[in-house]
């Protein structure tokens, strides 16, 4: 078959919306961080299974769980941003309501970020 | 040929009513599912790590909340969610490398990721328990 695409079009390589793999690839990016940082999470949640206010408090404290939880929320919410994406993309076909709920999808997201991101720096620095 | 003739309702063949699901359909639904299931569960996370920087009465309420039976269930169906969406997604992994998606194969690790998100959650919380020194 003959090769419609121009040259620059091939170079570029980013099809007619312009965006290439660039969804795929960051969806599949924060997928293979989310794993082990997601583990670390259920094994630090299994670990302190009936602990007290003080133990919990404490380990959340520590630099490397602020650190590691600081990390798993970023990439969490952003690859759950991109999947709620392909969702509301794949099912809402009114152009109002698209808009309005891929808005509110970034909300959410930044919000969820923005409270667990206080409560992360509460419990590092106390107070 | 006119618009009307195109869009004017015509019979369709059976399709969703009659058609098996085969398996790797079934789990591609579940995937999305889990997935939109996690992303309001952020919310758990979020009043858990909040009540517990604000004040030991706060941690204790929503401890009460996780407590209950009501609560356990919300977490055990939370974990499995994790667990089921985290294999599915090591399962696109390797199905991004070309590899495995044979038919029977495709179907094969389908099922796998089913029983195997099964038994971690059971696992995770065998764990959380013995953790809690309520088991062994």
């Amino acid at each position: 078959m003959t090769d419609m695409r121009t040259p620059l079009g091939k170079v570029r390589g980013l099809g007619s919306a312009h965006e290439g793999t660039d969804h795929f690839w960051r969806i599949r990016l924060t997928a293979v961080a989310n794993v082990p940082l997601f583990l670390f999470f259920v094994g630090f949640l299994v670990s302190l299974n009936g602990a007290d206010y003080a133990t919990v408090r404490q380990a959340l404290a520590n630099p490397f769980v602020t650190l590691i939880f600081g990390l798993m929320i970023l990439s969490g919410l952003y690859h759950m941003r991109l999947g709620m994406q392909i969702i509301i993309e794949d099912y809402i076909h009114g152009e109002g309501m698209k808009l309005a709920l891929l808005m509110l999808n970034t909300f959410f997201c930044i919000a969820v970020g923005a409270a667990s991101g206080y409560a992360l720096a509460r419990l590092a620095f106390g107070g | 040929m006119s618009k009307a003739a195109a869009t004017r309702a015509r019979p369709l063949s059976p399709h969703l009513t009659i058609y098996r699901p085969p398996m790797t359909m079934t789990m591609s639904i579940v995937h999305r599912i889990t997935g939109g299931a996690l992303y309001f569960g952020t919310l758990l996370l979020v009043c858990w790590l909040l009540s517990a920087a604000v004040s030991e009465d706060w941690f204790n309420v929503v401890n009460r909340l996780f407590g209950s039976w009501l609560g356990r269930l919300v977490l055990f169906g939370y974990t499995w969610a994790l667990m089921h969406h985290m294999l599915g997604g090591i399962r696109h992994f390797i199905w991004d490398t070309g590899a495995m998606l044979e038919k029977h194969t495709a179907t094969k690790i389908a099922w796998a990721t089913l029983v195997g998100s099964i038994l971690l959650t059971v696992l995770i919380w065998i764990a959380g328990y013995m953790a809690r020194g309520t088991l062994l």
